[in-house]
């Protein structure tokens, strides 16, 4: 039936083909001199699945991960880091397959068991409670005690101890959470898992939150802990940190793992990326018209800057074309987004609609001027999930159908019908509440809500995420219709071929600037993703 | 190429979708489209909308358990039927009042926010209103006046948490302070006696044997179901309470309509004051105490959700009348205010968890129901 349900028949031979250490496409694994000088193996994940409804997240992951080795795991985003993570730190249980814990199958049935059986979590938002102290937040959940009463000296002694081992002994252990930069919070975390007798720590994205001088401070006490034996499961895009601290690379892509145990140092970039991209499940992109940028000049934006999110951004779209914005989470452009639609209020620059200068900071002023927004996150940013579908279609124009300010119901579901029936949403009655709609449809019911009315230019971050292939490809179809009437369309996403595939031209960001900017068919997925993650090899093929 | 974009040009793309979708796993689509996704028209007693009519459904249950247990305690009155309708009429005439602050509440509540200082804003514009050089005006100085205050003080309210960005109970909590302060210092203290005929007639008097009081409350209510159900202002204090952010990315004005909120409410304690005023024939910075909680208790217990984004002008009128039964009830068996107190307080805590129960088991009934069918 469908190419996955294939995959699954073939799922006998994949188990062999991952026992004799290959890639499920058949590719041998390089096999590392590492891989015999490290300790002994502390975890083992053997064709570990998990579903999500409409999503398989975890597709048959292999992961081995042995005492004192920093394994690093690669992956472009929607590949299943996040979710392999959860597995591992207890938040999920897998569908099937097998974890291996010090030579044992196990199964963490929440997060405190995890911590209890020697896994700790450092997640990208750390999680500590800023109002505590650092020996607080250290012992959060298992301080030590007497008779119910927290011995207050002898959490501080062995909170200090603790820094002592992460080379940090000048962080006071009373000293309030909220009071430390970034660096220090990220220590407080790691103090956190060595107070559990930590066996694996696993770092998520860790040097993201850290100034760059930061991140040699953060190596320095990684090898530290490697050194005593622990083991460092370590998840970055960028490749120099990588190459710097790694032992071993795993590589993830849609769900399974592509490459196992690559020497971090010496296998070249060109094959670390090339196991990330490429599809397993091609998405149907709509054909690109021709002379799509030879519509009138619609956006222009000139110089904007955020401080800290984005700076110096100049862009523009035509009416009736698809400009994409390719980036990693963090990049700054779904602020850049959120800043165009006055969502956020610029620092400098301008937003001007075919040639007018948008007030900043009104949203108001950039609806009137024709702009919709289909924001990153559906749920909290643009749903009432009570409300019935119709009034979420008609959230942003109700007030059009109104008379001398009495709405118009009979009228605002005849619109909202109209445009369900027009993105085949599923179930068709748009008088049920928006929350029994799956994501797709609830992304259809979003992007809806601006057909009506008078858009002319849609702002959409990430308007696919969370929608299974199906919608996907519709939602698609309709963005590429809409191109196609004249209306302009800014689009932002984390998937590189998606921008590749469905946008007329490409602008990549890193950091807060636009680092290139092209047709999407001068572009590739290697080159962009290349870019995004400032690798150093490929610069020469980029530029 | 920049035509203004049609709704009626979107059927064309219908056609074009289905064909272009690539094969999806079968089990996948049945997840995507939901599970609750019967054939054919719900009806409006299962169907989500129904949520608020069953709720109020379950109110007008506890108000005959109510008038039952009345009939229980005394039924030598209750064999009256002429005692039976003034008793009505009595019960009304008590939740006239708060039955007016509660629809102001309700709007506020539903639009995410809290407002404290109902009482003290009654209190101030009854004071206000009744000021010698106010009552110099007749009873049109009066009313206006009393609106005019209850509007301003609401407007105040609405700023300090728009623009100034306090917290809603905070900036209710301060005004409930200092409106009482200032009705105080207006009125040094002293009772203001209301000596105009006709404000203080709105009391006493009464049309085709209804008292004039009760018209002002089905009034209020009327007009505040309307601007709820049938008006923008409505629409968007529902979006407004129920995602704040969906709302502001939808381009609403989100800061104005809150200040609108807010001054609505103040409108209501406004015209609570005159009728308060008219029931006393007096006004005094001490009075309409702890009107905020009745008022709060009543919405809450009418089914609005104190998060915001959900709520009813006809359970928040059920939770008033409620409210008025039980006073009614101690009061013809002789007991005293203490225990109806604790009864109160009771019944808020049992409303509330009975309609969490209930609500849950009955959707879950309804869920499963619509699965077997």
């Amino acid at each position: 039936m469908s190419e996955r349900e294939e995959e699954t028949v073939a799922r006998p031979e994949q188990q062999a083909a991952a026992a004799a250490h290959l890639t499920p496409a058949g590719t041998p694994l390089v096999e590392t001199p590492a891989d015999t000088a490290a300790g002994e193996v502390v975890l083992r994940l053997t064709d570990v699945v998990k579903t999500f409804p409409g999503v398989r997240a975890l597709d048959g992951v292999q992961l081995e991960v042995r005492a004192g080795e920093v394994h690093c795991l690669l992956g472009q985003n929607g590949a299943g880091k996040s979710t392999l993570i959860k597995v591992l730190a207890g938040v999920h249980r897998p569908d099937s397959g097998l974890v291996e814990w010090r030579g044992r199958p196990a199964t963490f049935a929440n997060p405190q068991a995890a911590m209890r059986a020697g896994i700790a979590t450092i997640y990208q938002e750390l999680d500590l409670v800023e109002d505590l102290s650092v020996a607080e937040n250290a012992f959060l959940g298992h301080e030590p005690r007497r008779l119910g009463f927290v011995r207050r000296g002898a959490m501080a002694r062995l909170t200090r101890q603790i820094l002592g081992r992460l080379g940090h002994a000048e962080i006071p252990p009373g000293r309030m959470v909220r009071a430390l930069p970034a660096a220090g919070k990220q220590i407080v975390s790691m103090a956190r898992a060595l107070s559990h007798e930590a066996r694996l720590i696993i770092m998520d994205e860790p040097s993201a939150v850290l100034a760059h001088d930061e991140v040699g401070n953060l190596f320095r006490i990684i090898r530290e802990l490697t050194a005593q034996g622990i083991a460092v499961i370590y998840i970055s895009h960028r490749l120099e940190e990588i190459r710097e601290i790694g032992d071993r690379v795993t590589v993830l892509k849609d769900g399974r793992t592509t490459a196992a145990n690559l020497p971090a140092r010496d296998t070249p970039t060109r094959d670390l990326v090339s196991r990330m991209t490429g599809r397993t499940i091609e998405y149907v992109f709509p054909d690109r018209p021709a002379g799509a940028a030879d519509g009138a000049q619609l956006l222009t934006v000139e110089g904007l800057t955020r401080a800290g999110e984005f700076a110096d951004v100049s862009l523009d779209v035509r009416a009736g074309e698809i400009v994409g914005i390719a980036g990693l989470v963090g990049s700054g452009r779904s602020e850049l987004l959120e800043t165009i639609y006055g969502a956020r209020r610029a620092e400098a620059g301008s937003v001007r609609m075919a040639g007018r200068a948008l007030r900043p900071g009104s949203v108001g002023a950039a609806v009137r001027a024709g702009m919709g927004m289909a924001p990153e996150e559906r749920k909290s940013q643009a749903l009432l999930l009570g409300e019935p579908i119709y009034r979420n279609v008609t959230l942003a124009t109700f007030a059009r159908y109104a008379r001398a300010g009495f709405t118009d119901a009979g009228r605002e579901r005849a619109e909202a019908d109209r445009i369900a029936e027009s993105l085949e949403l599923r179930p068709r009655d748009v008088r049920r509440p928006v929350r029994t709609l799956s994501g797709g449809n609830q992304q259809k019911v979003v992007v809806g809500r601006w057909l009506l009315g008078d858009t002319r230019l849609l702002l959409l971050d990430e308007p696919t995420r969370g929608v299974d292939v199906g919608a996907r490809a519709e939602l698609y179809q309709v963005i590429r219709g809409l191109a196609a009437r004249g209306v302009g369309v800014l689009l932002v996403s984390s998937e590189v071929p998606e921008v590749l595939g469905l946008a007329d031209r490409v602008l990549v960001m890193r950091e807060g600037r636009v680092v290139r900017e092209a047709p999407a068919g001068e572009l590739d997925e290697n080159t962009v993703l290349d870019l995004v993650m400032a690798g150093s090899l490929m610069e020469g093929a980029a530029a | 190429m920049s035509e203004p974009l049609t709704p009626t040009a979107t059927p064309e793309r219908a056609a074009q979708l289905p064909a272009q979708s690539p094969p999806v796993d079968p089990t996948e689509t049945a997840g995507a489209v939901h599970k609750t996704s019967a054939p054919g028209r719900i009806s409006w007693w299962r169907g989500e909308g129904g949520e608020g009519a069953r709720r109020n459904l379950g109110l007008v249950g506890v108000l005959v358990v109510l008038v039952v247990i009345g009939a229980l305690t005394r039924s030598d009155l209750y064999s009256n039927p002429d005692w039976v309708w003034d008793n009505v009429l009595s019960i009304l005439k008590l939740a006239a009042v708060v039955g007016v602050v509660t629809v102001g509440m309700t709007f506020v509540i539903i639009g995410g926010g809290i407002d404290l200082s109902v009482g003290a804003i009654v209190a101030l514009a009854g004071v206000w209103c009744t000021t010698v050089a106010t009552q110099s005006y007749g009873a049109g100085g009066m009313i206006f006046s009393a609106l005019t205050v209850g509007l301003a003080v609401g407007l105040v309210n609405g700023l300090l948490i728009s623009y100034g960005r306090l917290v809603p109970f905070i900036a209710t909590l301060a005004m409930l302070v200092a409106a009482r302060g200032l009705a105080a210092e207006i009125s040094d203290k002293q009772t203001q006696v209301s000596e105009n005929g006709f404000i203080n007639g709105l009391a006493s008097n009464s049309l085709l044997g209804i008292p004039l009081l009760v018209y002002i409350l089905a009034a209020v209510v009327a007009a505040g179901w309307v601007l709820l159900n049938r008006t923008t202002f409505g629409r968007r204090t529902v979006a407004v309470g129920g995602n704040p952010e969906a709302a502001r990315l939808a381009g609403i004005n989100v800061k104005r309509h809150t200040v609108l909120l807010y001054a609505l409410s103040g409108l209501c304690c406004g015209i609570a004051a005159i009728m308060l005023t008219a029931q006393a024939n007096s006004a005094q910075a001490a009075m309409a105490n702890l009107y905020e909680l009745d008022a709060i208790a009543a919405a809450i217990i009418g089914g609005t959700l104190l998060s915001g984004g959900r709520g009813t002008i006809i359970g928040s009128l059920l939770g008033v009348v409620i409210f008025a039964t039980i006073t009614n009830l101690f009061a013809i068996n002789g007991l005293s205010t203490e225990a109806q107190n604790m009864v109160k307080g009771g019944i808020i805590v049992a409303a509330v968890l009975v309609q969490q129960v209930q609500f849950r088991s009955l959707t879950q009934f309804l869920g499963r129901n619509r699965l077997t069918t």
